[in-house]
């Protein structure tokens, strides 16, 4: 019953700590591995116009919601102009002023986003009213009839629809009447506008929407429009030009519907040019900018907002935990013997200022030397308190020698021997003579060993980077290592090294099964 | 390996974490260890009960009372000075007779008062006591062991570990010190466990380092088949003592003395899992054959004549 119960604690345990971790890499975005990069963009819109030397406003649409995107920062800059931002609907604006603009003026518009599978679609999305028809003259108004009737005939829905229209109204050999429509449109915006009007003369909400498709060579650029209709429950994206469902891989949505990019009042018109720029950042951090988005406390709660230096502590104390499950594991399932339950564990952390090689070396060294002149510390009949002293300053001797030594022979990595713990190294020596006296150099030797030994796994474990990511990362998943730990606590079965001590029970005839 | 573990099981080897988990911390009261732990509550609790004990000469608790010690025994030649927290037989100095000013250790090696008198002050310091703390001398009667072990005992004294679960005795097996062991009865240093039929007080082959032996490797002398002197007295001391300390699972240390018959030595409340080989059989059957009786009797003697009926 007590077996069950706590089965049924680490069960939620476990639950609970890996529900968490799924949760954050899936929500969030957080890498399960190490130094993981994502690609961020940086955009930036460059403003220019000539100052007349008068008071100047400027309004500049900006992105809103950037769907497939997480914005991770924004920029203005404006030198001598006042800045607001103001939001109205899908868009968002940019609001500069400045008492006097002579000559040449140039505004900068910069944001760095980072995709985001999360956030791809769009938000916001009240079914809008239908649209009006608008009214054309003839011959226009036979002409578009003409067309919508066609592509009814041959489309099921909105979305098919406004597909078979694109087509058509963009086909390489347009019949008369399309191409009486294509007249009219001297530009692929005019012409996008135009395909508005004709969706519009079909009854069917739509809007167009203007942003970049963002690659390499994205340099002096201009938006592009693109075509969104709403088939009563969300936005469908098209191609203007070819009908091609969906937004493109990559597009950063820039503004929504028609009116001007940029506005200058007080000056002369202002030229915008867009250019792009590719670089990486860790994913952790445009995980977070995404939680910090999506305003979950959970991110606020992490390590991250820490002090750096906290930060840094924690980094390695989140690794103790795994050291001491696998001292459990070492102790009670293996069967390894060592001085002190987690004194290894501590010894591993030790190793992590010295390198393994080095700390093992260093380790090992002044154990023997430190043994062999407690050997000679018991001749002197010394009582215990005193004489574990006496081995503890014999201990820091040894370091100060060893760092001076090495320090002679150019080695830098003694220099960090000062971390050591002594104390636990002189209650080692003091155990493992006492060992050595009562059970002999044998069991000495072993326990030693079984130290050395746990110390070292310990080491590789506690460094391991992935799974010191993963803790920093999550730490929740102390709650599934508490419950492997809670489910070893009663592990009832015998460890491996008793299989060898009682090899001569094997001798023994089976008991008559009693049934 | 698996293999391995499941030919123990069949054969009902209890491992460490099993009877830790199952048969220590279920059944032994964590509050009642200080009991069989210190060695002067054991004895007092003992003689209180009417339980036969090695008499107590004397205790050496602070350090002034070392540079008096030696007074306090000069009426023996013979006596025991043993840590009172100690375990293993660590730090126990058996003094077999006196020559002059001089002691004379059951091993045969001369030693001085000055020797004795430092023992007994590393014993103060807390040398031989877990984790190192202050702990109190035991000056206590030294046992002169049977003259039926005479021939199977290489000096020390035999002792016999009942291990009694639920005031019921499962098993017993008989520690006879060898040279290796240098005259202490503890398996890893070298002693010989010999296994014993509870029912009959009869013992069979014994085990030493791993191998079986049916003789004494110092004496060459047969150790099985033998029948051992005042077996019910053996187990009946060893029930009472399961209820004088209220555990339910603990090993009981038995001396026979040559003059005053069998003896408590010691308690233990995490009693070693060697007994299992030195009888041959794993203690699991007979453990949960006991665990499974929903009465177990009140008096000693019915529970050792449970023991003798229904163990084996």
């Amino acid at each position: 019953m007590r077996d069950f119960k706590l089965r049924v604690l680490a069960l939620i345990l476990f639950a609970f700590g890996l529900g968490l971790c799924i949760y954050k890499v899936n929500v969030f975005g957080l890498p399960l591995q190490p130094g993981q990069d994502e690609e961020v963009w940086t955009v930036q819109a460059r403003i220019a116009f000539k100052g007349s030397g008068k008071p100047t406003k400027v309004q500049f649409a900006i992105p809103h919601e950037a769907p497939g995107f997480v914005t991770l920062d924004e920029d203005y800059i404006s030198g001598n102009y006042g800045l607001a931002v103001e939001s109205e609907r899908e868009n968002r604006w940019a609001n500069w002023a400045v008492r006097r603009a002579n000559g040449p003026q140039t505004l900068y518009y910069r944001i760095s986003i980072a995709r985001d599978q999360n956030s791809n679609e769009m938000t916001g999305g009240s079914q809008p009213p239908f649209p009006e028809a608008p009214f054309y003259p003839e011959p226009y108004n036979s002409a578009i009839k003409a067309i919508l009737d066609d592509v009814r005939l041959e489309s099921a829905d909105i979305a098919t629809y406004t597909r078979e229209l694109l087509i058509q109204l963009n086909a390489d050999k347009p019949n008369e009447n399309v191409e009486l429509l294509r007249g009219r449109a001297n530009n692929d915006e005019a012409w996008v506008f135009e395909i508005s009007e004709v969706l519009k003369g079909a009854r069917i909400p739509n809007r167009i929407l203007y942003g970049l498709e963002l690659n390499e060579s994205v340099n002096n650029a201009q938006l592009k429009p693109w075509l969104q209709v709403h088939n009563g429950k969300r936005w469908l994206s098209f191609n203007p030009l070819t009908g091609q469902p969906g937004l493109p891989d990559n597009f950063l949505v820039w503004r929504i519907g028609g009116g001007p990019l940029v506005w200058v009042e007080g000056s002369g018109a202002a030229e915008v040019v867009f250019s792009a720029a590719r670089n990486y950042r860790e994913i952790v951090d445009i995980a977070r900018k995404r939680a910090e988005r999506m305003g979950s406390s959970l991110v606020d709660a992490s390590l991250f907002n820490l002090p750096l230096e906290t930060q840094n502590v924690y980094r390695v104390l989140l690794m103790v935990p795994l050291g001491a499950l696998l001292v459990v594991i070492l102790r009670n399932v293996i069967g390894i013997r060592t001085f002190g339950t987690f004194m290894p564990v501590l010894i591993a952390m030790a190793f992590r200022e010295t390198q393994l090689l080095w700390g093992i070396i260093l380790f090992t060294v002044m154990i023997a030397i430190g043994l062999s002149i407690r050997f000679y510390l018991d001749r002197l009949m010394l009582l215990l308190v005193p004489r574990l002293a006496s081995v503890l300053i014999i201990v820091v001797i040894m370091m100060i020698l060893i760092s001076i030594l090495t320090h002679q022979f150019g080695g830098t990595r003694a220099m960090s021997v000062a971390l050591f713990p002594m104390v636990i190294m002189a209650m080692t020596i003091e155990r493992m003579s006492i060992v050595w006296e009562e059970l002999g150099a044998g069991d000495a030797l072993k326990e030693g060993a079984g130290s050395l030994f746990t110390a070292i796994l310990g080491y590789m474990l506690m460094t391991n980077e992935t799974l010191n990511h993963l803790f920093f990362v999550f730490p929740e998943l102390l709650f599934c290592m508490l419950a492997v730990t809670l489910l070893f606590g009663r592990y009832t079965g015998y460890r491996l090294t008793e299989l060898w001590r009682f090899r001569a029970a094997l001798k023994f005839e089976p008991p008559e099964s009693k049934s | 390996m698996i293999t391995w573990a499941r030919r123990l099981r069949e054969r009902g080897i209890v491992g460490i974490n099993q009877r830790n988990a199952e048969f220590i911390m279920p059944y032994n009261p964590r509050n009642q260890f200080p009991l069989v732990d210190d060695k002067l509550r054991t004895k007092n609790l003992a003689i209180e009960n009417n339980i036969a004990v090695p008499e107590l000469y004397s205790t050496v608790e602070i350090e002034h009372d070392v540079h008096t010690m030696l007074d306090t025994l000069k009426h023996y030649s013979s006596f025991v000075i043993k840590p009172n927290n100690g375990s293993g037989g660590n730090g126990v100095l058996v003094i077999g007779s006196r020559i002059g000013s001089h002691f004379c250790k059951a091993s045969g090696v001369i030693v001085g008062g000055e020797q004795i008198k430092r023992h007994a002050s590393n014993i103060l310091s807390g040398m031989y006591s877990l984790g190192g703390v202050p702990d109190t001398a035991i000056i206590e009667y030294r046992v002169e062991s049977d003259p039926f072990f005479d021939s199977i005992s290489y000096q020390g004294v035999p002792d016999i570990r009942v291990i009694v679960f639920r005031g019921v005795p499962v098993a017993s097996m008989l520690r006879l010190p060898t040279r290796d062991s240098d005259g202490k009865a503890n398996l890893h240093q070298g002693a010989i466990g010999v296994g014993i039929d509870i029912s009959t007080g009869v013992t069979r082959s014994g085990v030493r380092a791993n191998d079986m032996t049916k003789v004494h490797p110092d004496t060459l002398q047969p150790i099985d088949g033998l029948q051992l002197p005042y077996w019910e007295t053996i187990m009946i001391l060893a029930a009472r003592c399961s209820e004088m300390v209220g555990l339910n699972y603990i090993g009981v240390d038995i001396v026979i003395d040559r003059t005053k018959g069998p003896l408590v030595l010691e308690l233990n409340a995490r009693p070693g899992l060697n007994v299992q080989l030195a009888t041959g059989r794993g203690l699991l059957f007979n453990l949960r054959a006991v665990e499974a009786m929903e009465n177990i009797p009140k008096s000693a003697e019915e529970r050792v004549a449970l023991a003798r009926e229904k163990l084996g």
